[in-house]
């Protein structure tokens, strides 16, 4: 972050490189059911990111001493493919994928009744299968629309939504080249009918008052990102009756 | 986000969804109340009745009940007693106590072994989950013949119909008995041709998963069969 001053990321006319203006978020479609082996599954495509999320469980929880007398785990594995980007990605866990699953895990622990469901464990895997900046926000987006998919009881879904800082400008939803040569990016989870915050990671500076316009832009987009979810589960059971 | 209200209309809800103000009702299954506003914790039809207001939830794994009826798969034997597959999240267990045999110490592989069937009773589950079952009953038994199929759990009410009409019909229909567990397993035995139709039936029913269809599904099978 920083050090790239010289790269521009805003053009003359104030939009960015790809045409957006600075509040405008990259086209979001989201799928439900996806999988049909999985108990829960979603399709999130965001920009050129594609995240898969699947559901499985509850199941008993294993190895046992992960097991919790009074709640269950969420067990979570984000992955990106090693055909997700342009730079292969060497298969397997890594010290960035094991950070984006244990935030996920506990963004979503705060929302699903875990106490429902003693000792036992929700597996989430999540895999990227095409990557351009906000990876982990598709994911927690993908995994949310799965565990409603799964039916698996929560006190809300989680949006994952980004601003960030380029040019010392507040934009919304940085792509590849704005997160790469930006100041700043804030990925966050927000719970859209309550407004709570369920994860929230910062890297780079920002002031407090570009805090609280990235802020702004990120709960604007998140119901715009939440109204596509309901959507999509909606979708799938479209002409259905109790 | 509060569309709608509680009306005649069904309203399909998702999670974290408002439902609308709690005042003078309760919180069914599917719903919490926070800040004195039901929410949905699950995605379904919204139903109200007797001042309980619930969710029906489309999609569930199943969760055991003391008394459900289930078919159950042995996953482990020890020498006095059986761990069943019950479609839960967790093994249940059948002491030899309960088994519907006069069972020796030692000798409980004789009986059902490792991926034998059964049709069981729940005894008792626990909070943490942990189900005894019990084989003493009626119809109890192990399952030596026919198909078992698996069916989603939220689509056990629609397979089986008010009073089990809808299963009655099928068997009419089909020629096969039929049992429809509670824990999302069906039974199926007749004749091999009998029992490809039930096995199909049930697909239609597994593939579309609303009521309509499989409605139809039924009816066009029973005015087939009735004019051969």
């Amino acid at each position: 972050m920083g050090g790239y001053g010289d790269v521009k990321l805003l053009r003359e006319d104030g939009k960015r490189l790809d045409g957006r203006a600075i509040d405008e978020m990259r086209p979001v479609t989201i799928e439900a059911g996806v999988l049909p082996a999985a108990h829960g599954s979603a399709m999130v495509t965001h920009g050129l990111n594609v995240a898969v999320a699947a559901v499985y469980g509850p199941m008993e929880a294993h190895p046992r001493k992960i097991q919790r007398q009074d709640r269950a785990v969420i067990d979570v594995r984000y992955n990106m493919a090693p055909f997700s980007t342009g730079d292969r990605i060497r298969p397997g866990f890594n010290r960035r994928s094991r950070e984006i699953s244990k935030v996920t895990a506990e963004a979503l622990e705060s929302v699903v009744l875990v106490e429902r469901y003693p000792r036992s464990k929700i597996r989430v895997e999540i895999e990227i299968l095409a990557a351009e900046a906000g990876t982990r926000c598709a994911g927690i987006t993908a995994a949310s629309v799965a565990l409603a998919d799964a039916g698996i009881p929560m006190r809300d879904m989680i949006v994952g939504v980004a601003s960030g800082k380029i040019e010392d400008t507040v934009v919304l939803d940085l792509d590849k080249a704005e997160d790469n040569y930006g100041q700043a990016d804030l990925p966050v989870g927000i719970l859209p009918n309550t407004g709570e915050i369920a994860f929230l990671q910062m890297d780079g500076d920002l002031s407090i008052d570009e805090y609280n316009l990235a802020m702004e832009y990120n709960f604007k987009a998140a119901k715009e990102i939440h109204e596509e979810m309901v959507d999509a589960l909606k979708r799938r059971y479209e002409g259905g009756e109790a | 986000m509060s569309e709608g209200q509680v009306g005649a209309e069904q309203r399909l809800v998702t999670p974290g969804m408002v439902i609308g103000p709690s005042s003078g009702k309760r919180a069914g299954s599917g719903t919490i109340t926070e800040n004195n506003e039901f929410i949905a914790t699950r995605v379904g039809w919204l139903n109200e009745q007797n001042n309980v207001v619930s969710v029906s939830p489309i999609n569930s794994a199943y969760m055991p009940r003391s008394g459900d009826l289930i078919i159950g798969f042995v996953a482990e034997v020890r020498n006095n007693l059986w761990f069943f597959d019950v479609n839960g999240p967790f093994q249940a267990l059948l002491p030899m106590s309960l088994a519907p045999w006069k069972v020796e110490f030692g000798s409980t592989r004789q009986h059902l072994g490792i991926g034998d069937a059964a049709l069981a009773r729940i005894q008792e589950v626990d909070e943490t989950h942990n189900m005894v079952l019990t084989m003493k009953g009626v119809g109890l038994r192990r399952i030596n013949e026919g198909a078992v199929l698996s069916i989603p759990v939220n689509l056990i009410d629609t397979l089986r119909g008010e009073n089990n009409a809808m299963v009655s019909r099928i068997r009419d229909a089909t020629d096969c008995r039929i049992i429809v567990a509670d824990n999302g397993r069906v039974w199926v035995h007749g004749d091999a041709d009998n029992m490809k139709v039930a096995r199909e039936l049930i697909q239609t029913l597994n593939q579309e998963g609303h009521k309509n269809t499989f409605e139809s599904a039924v009816e066009a099978l029973e005015n087939e069969r009735g004019e051969h």
